[in-house]
């Protein structure tokens, strides 16, 4: 970005201030012998324009809203419309959870998310043994469509957004959405959302399950081909590097292994025959947002710049919006400490702002409690809050990549994206020249699972060496009782559960449930998308266990072959 | 290798052990490193594990100490199984129980009473668990 001449004369210049004004002052010494990011990523003490020097503007990070999108994914970014800000919710039954969207949507929140409670995340109904403690718990329990009509009861969903945070068990809830949608008569296109239904990154880092990573796949193919022809304002998966992250990875290795898991569904899609620009405008990201902010800002300016060119490069996209990578954020759970809780709210707001600053379209704020139990109604009203300061106070919406052209961000952006690269490279070579062959075979050798708890135990060292300072917890300690206001579950929500589930079941029409299970059974063994007969079967009341089952007996339940390195 | 130490003790053989539905893998991987590294026999469970697999394991691998990782909240409901099923198994009596995860401070004392030894909640350095291990193992 300089010329050669400017170049010399910034590079003479800091080369006199070395020797007359900074080296004098290391003499007295530094903080640290290192310092490195949170992601254990060295960073230098100063940043200037010979950092940058290779950057090409137009080509590197150009305007926003066009390729590749370093400087955002549109053009107006936070002046046209602020974030999402989208808290998740869900606990004990769906009445209960029904109430909280009531709250969140008058409390002015524009999007809703669900959390779901363990049993329906690993697709077994709130009857079965293994379930017996969890129902209810961390989330909402959705055994059949009776559920999901109590849960949106009173709301209209052509006029809301709502995203779902499942996997295993992912097409059967989206297949009740639109059971849903089609007994609210909102038209199927109209209906509007987001599905994290992200199955590759559960195999590498959040281990919800239920078959072998290979069908597991396609199911999500499935669920996208579907969506590209009924639901085309539905987003089909969440590709999410949030999960890999909390599972202790650092910031360059939530980043790869997302993309890749992106570009194995972009390979599995195009093996199945459909146009790219037709899919890859409804694929949609996930992120964390750590305490490291200006590594955390890097990270989404090189991630969203890697999209645009390897959809072009690779894939032969030309639609922008098959380049243009969209994401939610989450700030770190990881990083809440159960010590002096009321600090998470400023760890919270620096994660938020990195997100807000790196372009994120919408965002979920952690409550302050979380590292003690579910949060509660107070802490989730400052969690929402903190966003609505950033948005409305803080100035930091007002201005397009506010961090761009800054030394240290192009510079960190630069080597992420070298280093992000570099591991898709790894991966891809894994699978002879594919990307998804790469992860798939990547899953059971364990590769992923290394990398991540190989990073994972450094930090833990770190942190135990007192390298790492966690405020509250190895430094600035005090003795406390931690008593904060803490939502508890209703040991009765069990109960009402399975009695409702119960009901459903004596009520059905036992006839159509089994038709329509012989009929998804027929899908599978004939290679059909299997979108139809899920939706059929829930409109039949067939609970999530019942559809899983199905797809059990085909495949066989998986098993972690990988264990701790 | 030698399951014998100089001063004659027998080598500390942990379960590190994750039960229920619940995924969250991170610590429970940390730990049982940690455990390794410092000198224990570490078996790993593995995930999604009822608690009588659990108590199954931890009876047939004789183990010294059962690390029980859990951040779902279904510690009220499994914990008590573990511990349970040990007692049947005329195992309590010799196994030091540890819970790791987010436990609430009104469940604790609770986890306590039942028998678990100490719980070690977000935060905890890897250190203090290992010390508490090395104190407390062989007195069971």
């Amino acid at each position: 970005m300089f010329d050669e001449e400017d170049l010399a004369e910034i590079r003479a210049e800091r080369e006199r201030w070395e020797s007359e004004t900074l080296e004098p002052f290391l003499e007295k010494g530094e903080r640290k012998d290192e310092f490195v990011t949170v992601s254990n990523h060295e960073v230098d003490r100063l940043y200037t324009p010979e950092d940058v020097a290779d950057l090409d503007y137009d080509e590197d990070l150009g305007y926003p809203g066009e390729p590749p999108y370093t400087r955002g994914a549109y053009p107006t970014m936070y002046r046209g419309r602020t974030w999402t800000m989208r808290q998740f919710a869900g606990f004990g039954t769906a009445e209960e959870t029904n109430e909280r969207f009531h709250y969140l949507i008058d409390e002015g929140q524009t999007g809703l998310s669900t959390a779901f409670d363990m049993p329906s995340l690993m697709g077994i109904d709130s009857d079965h043994p293994m379930s017996e403690g969890e129902v209810g718990k961390e989330g909402v329990a959705v055994d059949t469509l009776r559920d999901m009509e109590i849960l949106f009861d009173g709301i209209d969903i052509s006029e809301i957004s709502t995203s779902f945070t499942i996997n295993p068990s992912a097409a059967v809830i989206y297949a009740m959405y639109i059971a849903l949608a089609d007994q609210q008569g909102v038209d199927r296109k109209e209906v509007r959302g987001t599905l994290q239904n992200d199955m590759l990154k559960e195999f590498i880092a959040q281990k919800e399950w239920v078959i072998p990573p290979a069908p597991s796949l396609d199911i999500v193919t499935d669920t996208i081909e579907f969506a590209v022809e009924e639901t085309p304002k539905f987003h089909p998966v969440s590709i999410s590097g949030y999960h890999i992250r909390e599972a202790g990875s650092t910031a360059i290795q939530e980043a790869a292994f997302t993309l890749a898991d992106g570009f194995a569904y972009v390979e599995d899609c195009l093996d199945r025959g459909m146009a790219v620009d037709e899919f890859a405008p409804l694929l949609s990201f996930f992120f964390n947002s750590h305490n490291s902010i200006f590594e955390e800002i890097s990270k989404f300016r090189a991630s969203r710049r890697i999209w645009a060119n390897v959809m072009d490069e690779w894939y032969g996209a030309e639609a922008a919006e098959s380049k243009r990578l969209k994401f939610h954020t989450q700030t770190a759970g990881q990083s809440l400490t159960a010590q002096q809780p009321l600090n998470n709210i400023v760890r919270v707001t620096i994660q938020a702002l990195a997100a807000v600053m790196g372009g994120t379209q919408s965002l979920h704020t952690n409550s302050y409690d979380e590292a003690l139990a579910l949060p509660s109604e107070d802490a989730v009203r400052v969690a929402l809050r903190t966003q609505q300061i950033i948005g409305e106070e803080s100035g930091a919406a007002d201005i397009v990549d506010p961090m761009g052209g800054s030394f240290a961000i192009e510079k960190l952006t630069d080597e992420m994206e070298t280093e992000i690269m570099a591991y898709i490279e790894e991966i891809k070579e894994m699978g002879d020249g594919s990307v998804r062959d790469g992860v798939l075979n990547g899953i059971p050798q364990g590769y992923f699972h290394r990398e991540i708890q190989d990073a994972s135990y450094e930090y833990q060292k770190r942190v135990d060496a007192g390298k790492e300072v966690v405020v509250g917890v190895n430094e600035y300690t005090i003795d406390e009782e931690t008593d904060p206001d803490i939502l508890k579950i209703d040991p009765e929500t069990r109960d009402r559960q399975l009695n409702r589930l119960e009901r459903t079941k004596n009520e059905r029409d036992d006839t159509e449930v089994e038709a329509t299970l012989e009929a998804l059974s027929e899908a599978i063994d004939d290679g059909e998308n299997v979108m139809p007969s899920i939706i059929d079967a829930v409109k039949a009341y067939v609970t999530m266990g019942e559809i899983m089952e199905v797809f059990e007996e085909h495949y066989g339940a998986y098993q972690e072959t990988a264990s701790p390195a | 290798m030698s399951t014998e130490h100089t001063d004659g003790q027998r080598t500390i053989r942990c379960l590190v052990a994750k039960v229920g539905l619940d995924g969250h893998d991170r610590g429970a991987h940390v730990i049982a490193r940690a455990f390794r590294d410092a000198g224990f026999e570490v078996i790993y469970s593995g995930l999604h594990q009822a608690p009588d697999q659990i108590v199954q394991a931890a009876v047939q691998e004789d183990v010294d100490v059962l690390g029980v990782s859990i951040l779902s909240g279904a510690h009220d409901t499994l914990v008590p199984k573990i511990i349970d099923g040990l007692k049947k198994y005329d195992a309590f009596d010799d196994t030091l129980v540890l819970v790791g995860g987010i436990v609430p401070d009104d469940d604790r004392e609770e986890l306590y009473e039942l028998g678990v030894a100490e719980i070690f909640g977000p935060g905890s350095s890897m250190q203090d668990t290992i010390d508490f291990v090395r104190e407390n193992a062989h007195q069971r």
